[in-house]
């Protein structure tokens, strides 16, 4: 019986991805570029029973999501039950379609967070970058999340268009008042792996932020809590990806398939259970998607033998399956994997190239329904 | 007097069925806590003052001097953000 066994593992954090419909095109969105495929959204009904079922086997924390998830007419709706259930209700959002008097139905519905994205810290290339003119709209719902006593998390993606401007934008940061921010470098699946030589920084790039994010870290540390991770390929062991797989991450798609991180649909020979068919119980315990990389038997050398497995896991299936093409190999961010060089190389390519006039014009391919159709097209090997 | 401790709005405290503890949660995190700090939060209801806390405690827990424990949870409690002092 799940629930009675303290052994097993619980969905902690249940990640409700309500839609990929986004007045957003964010060129580096970690949804996958097959969004178009998704238009058989699940109904307030569906998502309900699901807030129950896991709410029932330990789930906590709640993500609303997407796309952008105040496309769903029925948010206010969702956040009310899962304030009902007793879950911390988590709205990650770019602002757009909010205003004041949403955010007061939403706090009178029992939500209790609110995390805004920004695309840069000034209104031209934040409005460039996802494709819509948002920046001001944003920074005026950033003061209204404040005026409703939310804890506030601003979060803004890096990469190599943006990284330059970090000063000004944690200066904008702390002009909004933010409690947290989360500086977010582009990690390469979806479709910032098709837009990478766009966005991918350069060492000096980085080098250079770093000392940045370090001084406001401590410079700000009674009033805000910075979080500033640097992008996986200029690491050299790889990160506890989800914390493992099908550990303690749920992730609910638009259409109702369930996933262990929000990145794995992309993943080969993997059937994933939709939330139409079975119970979070079955999908959580007993479906090989969520068995097939849980704890270390499925390794290969040189994970099977080493002693930080228990640390990170192997690192990031995804990031294994994209660059080598087998999922069980070790994330080749790790410096003993074999394909540890060919991540190198990759940085180092665009590290040589990224400045010069011709390369930097390549132009950036935006997130949309379109773009989504015209990839899935073009496409005769998967990505 | 500025001594009524009560939970922070930014954040939640609750008992966890699922975790048999008592929880703080906040964007994105949760802190599990012991049974004598879950013991403190709980009376962190911006009524009772510290004393009154205090002597509450001693009453439900007798023979126990808990004086320094609870204020020293407090001053940790204050410093995480967790509760605030009603002005």
């Amino acid at each position: 019986m799940a629930g009675s066994d303290t052994n097993r593992s619980q969905p902690l954090w249940l990640l409700a991805e309500l839609t990929y419909r986004c007045p957003l095109q964010c060129p580096y969105c970690s949804n996958p570029v097959e969004i178009a495929k998704y238009n058989d959204e699940l109904s307030t009904e569906d998502w309900i029973r699901v807030l129950q079922q896991a709410r029932k086997m330990g789930a906590t924390q709640l993500g609303f999501s997407g796309g952008e998830p105040l496309v769903r007419r029925d948010l206010e709706e969702l956040i009310a039950e899962a304030r009902r259930l007793g879950y911390y209700t988590n709205l990650i959002t770019s602002g757009v379609g909010m205003d004041a008097d949403r955010v007061k139905k939403f706090k009178e519905a029992g939500l209790d967070h609110i995390q805004i994205s920004f695309q840069a810290s000034n209104e031209e290339l934040n409005n460039y970058l996802g494709g819509t003119k948002s920046f001001r709209h944003k920074q005026e719902m950033a003061r209204v999340v404040k005026e409703f006593e939310y804890p506030m998390v601003l979060n803004i993606v890096l990469h190599r268009k943006n990284v330059d401007q970090i000063r000004d934008i944690l200066d904008m940061t702390v002009d909004l008042n933010a409690d947290y921010v989360e500086l977010a470098s582009t990690q390469y699946y979806g479709w910032s792996r098709v837009n990478i030589d766009q966005l991918l920084p350069t060492r000096e790039q980085l080098a250079r932020a770093e000392v940045v994010a370090k001084e406001y870290q401590e410079k700000m540390k009674d009033r805000m809590k910075i979080i500033y991770v640097i992008p996986d390929y200029f690491e050299n062991r790889p990160k506890a990806c989800m914390n493992g797989w099908g550990a303690i991450f749920l992730t609910i798609a638009p259409d109702g398939s369930a996933l262990p991180c929000h990145a794995a649909a992309q993943l080969p020979g993997l059937e994933f259970p939709n939330v139409r068919d079975h119970s979070i119980d079955h999908i959580w315990n007993d479906s090989d998607a969520f068995n097939k990389y849980r704890g270390f038997d499925w390794m290969q050398e040189p994970c099977r033998s080493c002693p930080e497995k228990e640390k990170d896991f192997g690192g990031c299936r995804c990031q294994a399956y994209m660059l080598t093409g087998d999922a069980t190999n070790a994330d080749p961010v790790c410096d003993k994997s074999p394909h540890h060089g060919q991540l190198h190389a990759d940085v180092d390519r665009i590290g040589s190239l990224s400045g010069t006039k011709e390369f930097e014009s390549k132009p950036l391919v935006f997130r949309n329904m379109r773009n989504s159709k015209d990839i899935m097209s073009d496409r005769t090997i998967p990505a | 007097m500025n001594n009524i401790p009560e939970i922070a709005p930014t954040f939640r405290f609750q008992w966890e069925e699922a975790q048999d503890c008592y929880v703080i949660l906040y964007p994105e995190g949760m802190v599990k806590l012991s049974g004598s700090a879950g013991e403190i939060m709980k009376r962190c209801d911006g009524i009772k003052s510290t004393e009154e806390i205090i002597t509450e405690l001693e009453g439900a827990f007798p023979g126990v001097d808990l004086k320094d424990d609870v204020r020293n949870f407090l001053d940790n409690a204050r410093n995480n953000g967790w509760i605030r002092y009603k002005p």
